[in-house]
């Protein structure tokens, strides 16, 4: 069982009355609310809660980035990976992820990637996401051609890991006279890249063709539950069977020293509005071409006022009832925690801390008690429910390095 | 189906292009190149100009009825299959009328067969960056905005789409997914074509509706520049659908202009 600790590293000081007033907190919100004083003390703090979860016994720290919006300070996710490279020691740094479509040049992602890996001496977990649309406005690169360009982008960042240059790329989206970086990562084959997803089923069925682990980010355990089936449906299809090693979850769960202060730090999940994406505008967070066909009614009809967001908008209430948020004591937390393990089996698992406007101090606190009491029990419980993570079972690091395939697979890359 | 009398609905296929076709009347060959937003099946404007001349209506590939060829990337791309269609249905010295963002197609059209066309109709075109202010993004406002800033006077929108429906709306968004797959960046222009305008021999109609609130005037003024035989025409009480909100005004300039020998 890996248990990793994430925050979206909120830039809480923003004025969050205007933000409601105006109606949307990104893309079109101006930065003239982004104040940079506070965001270096945030930065900063940031970066000690991830060094101090190391020292508290954190084995990974997860990361992530986003544009143009304040519910997500960290507009490069390399940049984190690459300090908390340097001045950490044993913790994997997993990032979830570098969004590809936004990639004008993957080499050079490549070659970034391959520097953090050395760097970290071998803890790098490259995991890549497609953006949220939103960013691929932010970003001006084409939404309807998202995920194409993010098959492509991974395919020739794992082709400049893996095969000696220097070649040519000549693909749809990316044309490279010569694919030859000097650096090349350290782990072999490569390093293990998960992918993590809130609801296109295209990204699950990629993902298990590819046999990469699939990351349900705060997701009910219901859908969550779904989402399996579809991994080891595809998966059976593809050749192999899949198991906790294929799976991760993220979960928003805060921990302090007495239930009243967790649940009162715990409404901070909701500092963003209650919306996974920030208070996001149903235009931009779902540009044409983007959201996959299958759901092209309902996010018309969202577009324009007529249906609420087909990825929900639940109450705390209902995200505590439905497994989407935990909080309380260790003591507390722990059986909530089990119970998640034992219905949903995951091998990889990230807590999400801390947000919105929770003190450095209730911050320091709740990564004290996620890594001496709250991981270490989880730990215990996967061990005891036979969750074995990618690390310790050494799966393959890609389908094509399978050696228990049951049929040819399709070519997958 | 286009409702107004003796319209025919056709399916062409050009390569691996299905194209739906609507046509009508008999006489010289317009052709009429509709907006962004697709097009209704029937509009005033079109069965007036069908009363006088043979009128074709293709749906361009990827809008309406016509399927999307997933390897077409470009409003080039477009325009070069409609070169292929007119050939095919030997529609020699046609006219073309462009609306919005058909306008750059027609535009396109033009320049690439600069002998071939009797008269070239912009109305409210697309294609060449606004000397001054910008084509209006359709990326940051809905659906229904974007349609709805195509008109001056919002009964008309009424007029046309009633109540719309989730029908209209998923029309729209493959329309709008289909524009961003061949115009996103630059984003519904073409920064060579104002250099290859200068070839074009037909003599050009340039209309502009008086409130265009999708592609300023200022491209009106450049197309009219830089066309050799343009003149520009401004419709009042008109936004960017000027075939819309002005069906009767639009028929006869037009009319008159394409009758001229």
């Amino acid at each position: 069982m890996f248990v990793m600790y994430f925050t979206e590293q909120p830039m809480s000081t923003y004025p969050a009355d205007i933000g409601l007033e105006v109606g949307h907190t990104a893309l079109m919100f101006s930065n003239k609310h982004f104040d940079p004083v506070a965001g270096s003390r945030l930065y900063n703090e940031y970066l000690e809660h991830y060094i101090y979860a190391e020292e508290q016994g954190v084995e990974g720290f997860m990361l992530n980035e986003h544009h143009n919006a304040p519910f997500c300070m960290q507009a490069k996710c390399n940049i984190f990976a690459s300090i908390l490279a340097a001045v950490t020691k044993k913790a994997k740094i997993v990032l979830l992820g570098n969004p590809l479509p936004l990639a004008e040049n993957p080499v050079r992602l490549a070659e970034e990637l391959s520097m953090i890996d050395m760097i970290s001496k071998g803890r790098l977990v490259p995991g890549i996401v497609r953006g949220g649309g939103q960013e691929s406005l932010a970003a001006g690169v084409n939404p309807a051609y998202n995920r194409e360009r993010f098959q492509e982008a991974h395919d020739l960042i794992v082709a400049a890991w893996t095969r000696q240059g220097p070649f040519r790329w000549e693909g749809t989206h990316y044309q490279h006279r010569v694919v030859n970086p000097w650096a090349v990562p350290l782990q072999k084959p490569y390093p293990r890249i998960w992918v993590p997803g809130v609801l296109s089923q295209e990204t699950i069925i990629w993902a298990a063709q590819q046999r990469y682990p699939y990351i349900a980010l705060n997701t009910s355990i219901e859908a969550t539950k779904k989402i399996w089936e579809l991994y080891d449906k595809v998966a059976l299809e593809t050749g192999y069977e899949a198991g906790p090693e294929n799976r991760g979850y993220l979960q928003q769960v805060h921990v302090s020293d007495s239930e009243e202060k967790a649940e009162k730090n715990a409404r901070q999940f909701l500092w963003m509005q209650g919306e996974f994406t920030g208070l996001a505008h149903p235009v931009w967070s779902n540009p044409s071409g983007y959201f996959s066909p299958t759901l092209r009614r309902n996010f018309v009809e969202f577009a324009v006022g007529r249906a609420e967001n087909p990825r929900g908008r639940p109450t705390f209430e209902q995200q505590v009832a439905d497994g989407r948020v935990f909080f309380g004591t260790p003591k507390t937390v722990i059986p909530k925690l089990r119970r998640v393990l034992e219905e949903t089996r995951p091998s990889i698992y990230g807590i999400w801390g801390n947000d919105g406007t929770v003190s450095n101090e209730d911050a320091r606190t709740c990564i004290r008690l996620l890594g001496q009491e709250v991981m270490p029990a989880m730990r215990e419980i996967g061990k005891e429910l036979g969750l074995k993570d990618p690390f310790e079972l050494n799966s393959p690091v890609h389908l094509r390095y399978s050696n228990d395939l049951k049929q040819m697979p399709q070519a997958a890359e | 189906m286009a409702r107004g009398t003796g319209w025919s609905e056709t399916l062409v296929e050009l390569g691996e292009v299905k194209l739906h076709l609507a046509r009508a009347g008999s006489g010289r060959p317009v052709v009429i190149l509709h907006h962004d937003t697709g097009t209704p099946e029937q509009l005033d404007f079109y069965d007036t100009l069908a009363r006088r001349f043979e009128v074709i209506v293709p749906h361009h590939p990827g809008y309406g009825r016509s399927e999307r060829p997933q390897w077409l990337r470009s409003v080039r791309d477009i325009a070069v299959t409609y070169q292929w269609l007119l050939a095919d249905l030997g529609a020699d010295s046609a006219s073309l009328i462009g609306l919005g963002f058909g306008g750059w197609i027609a535009a396109e059209m033009a320049t690439m067969a600069p002998r071939e066309f009797h008269r070239l109709v912009l109305v409210g075109a697309m294609g060449i960056k606004p000397p001054q202010g910008d084509i209006l993004d359709q990326a940051i406002v809905s659906y229904l905005d974007y349609a709805r800033a195509g008109f001056h006077d919002q009964q008309a929108f009424a007029r046309i789409y009633g109540d719309v429906t989730t029908d209209q709306l998923v029309e729209w968004d493959l329309c709008r997914e289909m524009s961003f797959r061949i115009a996103w960046k630059p984003y519904m222009y073409n920064p060579t074509l104002p250099h290859l305008l200068g070839g074009v021999r037909a003599p050009a109609l340039v209309v502009w509706g008086d409130d265009d609130k999708i592609v300023p005037k200022s491209a009106g003024e450049r197309y009219a520049a830089l066309l050799p035989k343009a003149r520009l025409v401004t419709v009042r009480a008109a936004g960017h659908c000027v075939e819309m909100e002005q069906p009767d005004e639009l028929a006869t300039l037009v009319s008159g202009f394409i009758g001229e020998n």
